[in-house]
């Protein structure tokens, strides 16, 4: 939830950073040379707060309103606590998933060619261009015990559609370009040097990757495996239709908190959300750590 | 070691990088490869080290034609300009990388390992900073990291691609100086490229001049002052 | 060419890492693109132009037309004015400011949803004020516009943001010079610079806004042929069984929807791609 260091889906680069980094500097004087800083930033910050703060300060007072006693008694349920512990596991399996693929993936693009490369690369970016409901429902199709993955998959003994199995296929849909995106421009920039130098050190070009080429671009790999996660735990209409939303089975957070504001019990919602807000945090902020951990030699 | 190049030519696409160069380097000589941008004095030296694919002709090591050897058997000790250091391993781990890298019937043990590393750094004077990370070291230092790591391998023969390019005039100087007293004390066969005369005239024992991938001139130092 | 060799992968690992890729995209996007268009049209062309004459799926199609065209000009008017304001000024709490405006990425969507309905939902802090002023926002259009507002509300800021900041300031500086008022400036100068960044933040805003689910999901209340959306159409067709196709058909509306916004994302990165924040300033 860190957001100024994590790329964004379609930007592998934080907001935050500007192209020329400059030094904090108070303003010496209200005098600004460009005009129309009121009224964008008045603007700006009005259109956030209606838009955003209020309505998320809202969740906030009313957490807040239950106290963390409060919170912990709704969470007490086994129900919830499975909910939670899906949404979250799950999300940890599919961003393990999509880091190992991912990184085949990135790595084939960036470094080899082949007929039709083009389309294949334009292709990932469907799970962020593809509503989420599509998705949710041909997921489904596909996996189903008469559809065309199901079928076969069915033969052999594996059921993928109402299944958790199915939770874990639908979150390494959606999670799988965030690690691509984000490592193949790193991929790209990775120095040729180095490979050489090792090389000449008499390193087999096994050596080479593990050693030298990985280490480089770990923390643009946690990176997109943490955007992966965070985006796995809080998908709601691409899981949905393929999990079996059996409670204390098949049933992820999200759905539990629909469940909860339906039932006017927004005390329970608001319990949920907190917990899963909270856990998001935590799980990112100890990525950042990992990241900044793999950074320290920069 | 001596070093024979026999008719080498290297083509990029149609441009002739190198064409038809004839070259012997005696062992333990210090040769300098000097000219302008595109005489293809780095594509020589690159073609040595085996990162450049060869189009004609032949190198050879000692009484072995190298030509089709992979860079990782050559055993050449390759520096380059900006130093190519592992910045996420320590100068230690750095200079000894080709050591820990070897299969295990040529890897010496861990503290011989060890030792040689730090022997070697003595020699290239950073002793005492094993445990630093590059990015804490100055420009100077970082390349006599990556001598150090070439020299950890004990190469057929030194490669040095504009050493000292991307320092400043003070500590290039100094560097030049400290070089040549290394090359005399460990007698590798040395060959380096550089675009600037005097630095080729003070260092080297030969100078080659390359321009437009051939071979222009050899000569002694004295003779080009 | 020997030496070639040791730099790079052997063949048979190169053409394995390749066809390992291709099985994995393969099976995990291109087939559930595939399956949408042949389960739409597995009963037929005819009955899958009739799943389109249908009252409530025609609602579904407006709703979603009008959701969008009120959600994504407004957030692009948005993100203009907050990337012209970080990118053109220093001002303190500019990076709080960035990270606020990231905030909505990070949320599920139905967290999203949700806030809206513990503000204006019938429990909610205003919700008892709506009912005695007989204001409908949950379980309307107002409260479906805010909920896809909230959600694709980043999209078109922090594609401008990078982008402005990457261009910096003269051009508007020597036009001031020159006399041109801030206005003129802006729209003159400021504009045609961005203006392939603008067109690629809006068209992932609207596949956004078009698509979303979870967060309208939340907010709607699934009144049929009255606040269902296109993608709450495709959730209702489904779960009905008579209607399994007809699903498929609204659903290879959407697809066709993100296949285009694919199209287009990949035609801007191509031709305009120094102009993209999204490719330039990679670090």
């Amino acid at each position: 939830m860190n957001a100024t260091t994590l790329p964004s889906p379609s930007a592998a680069v934080p907001m935050g950073t500007s192209v020329a980094p400059r030094a904090a500097r108070p303003a010496k004087s209200l005098r600004r040379v460009l005009p129309g800083f009121g009224l964008s930033l008045g603007f700006t910050l009005t259109y956030l707060s209606l838009l955003v703060l209020i309505p998320l300060a809202a969740l906030f007072l009313r957490a807040a309103g239950l106290g963390v006693d409060g919170i912990l008694r709704e969470l007490a349920s086994a129900r919830v606590q499975h909910a939670l512990v899906l949404s979250f596991g799950g999300a940890l399996a599919a961003a393990a998933i999509n880091t190992v693929f991912g990184t085949l993936i990135a790595w084939t693009f960036v470094r080899y060619e082949f007929p039709g490369k083009r389309i294949f690369h334009a292709m990932i970016d469907l799970p962020f261009a593809l509503p989420t409901a599509v998705a949710g429902i041909a997921l489904t199709a596909l996996y189903s015990p008469h559809g065309w993955l199901g079928a076969p998959l069915a033969q052999a003994g594996l059921k993928v559609a109402y299944t958790q199995l199915g939770i874990v296929v639908a979150m390494v849909f959606i999670g799988l370009p965030f690690v691509v995106r984000t490592l193949e421009p790193v991929l790209e920039d990775a120095e040729k040097q180095l490979e050489e130098v090792a090389a000449t050190l008499g390193a087999t070009r096994l050596q080479t990757v593990v050693h030298i080429i990985l280490p480089e671009v770990l923390p643009a790999l946690l990176t997109g495996a943490a955007l992966a996660f965070a985006r796995a735990v809080g998908e709601y209409g691409s899981i949905i239709f393929i999990a079996g939303n059996v409670q204390n089975v098949s049933e992820i957070a999200p759905l539990l908190i629909m469940i909860r504001l339906d039932e006017f019990n927004y005390a329970g919602a608001t319990a949920l959300a907190a917990a899963m807000l909270a856990l998001s945090f935590v799980v990112l902020f100890a990525i950042n750590m990992m990241q900044a951990w793999s950074r320290r030699h920069e | 070691m001596d070093i024979s190049i026999r008719q080498l030519g290297v083509r990029y696409g149609d441009v002739n990088a190198l064409r038809g160069v004839d070259l012997e380097i005696p062992s333990g000589e210090l040769l300098a490869l000097l000219g302008p941008s595109g005489s293809g004095k780095t594509t020589l030296l690159r073609a040595i080290a085996g990162l450049e694919p060869v189009d004609s002709g032949q190198i050879v090591f000692g009484k072995q034609d190298a030509t089709r050897l992979s860079v990782q058997e050559r055993r050449v000790g390759f520096v380059f300009q900006h130093y190519a250091l592992f910045k996420h391993m320590s100068v230690l781990d750095n200079v000894t990388f080709g050591l820990r890298m070897r299969g295990r019937d040529t890897r010496p043990p861990n503290d011989e390992i060890g030792r040689r590393g730090r022997e070697l750094l003595e020699l290239v004077q950073l002793g005492g900073l094993e445990d630093r990370y590059p990015n804490q070291l100055s420009g100077g230092q970082r390349q006599r990291v990556a001598l150090a790591r070439a020299l950890a391998i004990e190469p057929s023969v030194l490669l040095l691609d504009e050493p000292f390019g991307a320092l400043d005039a003070k500590v290039r100087r100094e560097l030049r100086v400290w070089l040549r007293q290394l090359h005399d004390d460990t007698g590798y066969t040395t060959i380096f490229v550089t675009h600037d005369e005097s630095e080729a005239t003070e260092l080297a024992d030969r100078v080659v001049t390359l321009d437009a991938g051939k071979i222009n001139t050899q000569a002694q130092p004295a003779a080009l002052a | 060419m020997s030496s070639r060799r040791a730099l790079s992968e052997p063949r048979a690992i190169r053409w394995l890492l390749i066809a390992i890729t291709l099985a994995f995209l393969i099976v995990f996007l291109l087939l559930p693109l595939l399956i949408v268009f042949t389960q739409a049209l597995s009963h037929g062309l005819g009955t899958f132009l009739r799943s389109f004459g249908d009252a409530d799926t025609l609602a579904a199609i407006k709703l979603t037309l009008i959701t969008a065209a009120i959600a994504v000009p407004l957030n692009s008017i948005f993100g203009i004015a907050a990337a012209w304001a970080i990118a053109k000024f220093d001002f303190r709490g500019k990076n709080l400011l960035i990270t606020l405006i990231d905030l909505p990425f990070s949320v599920s969507p139905v967290i999203a949803g949700m806030v809206f309905v513990l503000l204006f939902g019938r429990q909610g802090w205003l919700g008892p004020w709506m009912a005695a002023h007989d204001i409908k926002i949950i379980f309307a259009l107002p409260g479906i516009v805010l909920a896809t507002v909230f959600v694709t509300f980043p999209f078109v800021a922090r594609e401008l943001i990078p982008l402005m900041q990457a261009q910096g300031t003269e051009e508007e500086q020597a036009a001031l010079t020159l006399g041109a008022s801030g206005f003129r400036t802006f729209w003159h100068i400021t504009l045609p610079n961005i203006r392939w960044g603008l067109l690629y933040g809006v068209l992932l805003c609207n596949a956004r806004a078009m698509g979303e689910f979870g967060a309208v999901s939340v907010v709607s209340g699934h009144i049929r042929g009255l606040t269902n959306t296109m993608p709450l159409q495709v959730e209702l067709l489904y779960n009905d069984p008579g209607a399994y196709s007809a699903a498929f058909a609204v659903a290879s509306l959407l697809a066709l929807l993100g296949f285009v916004t694919l199209a287009l994302k990949n035609f801007l990165e191509w031709r305009h791609g120094d102009e993209l924040a999204a490719l330039r300033g990679r670090t």
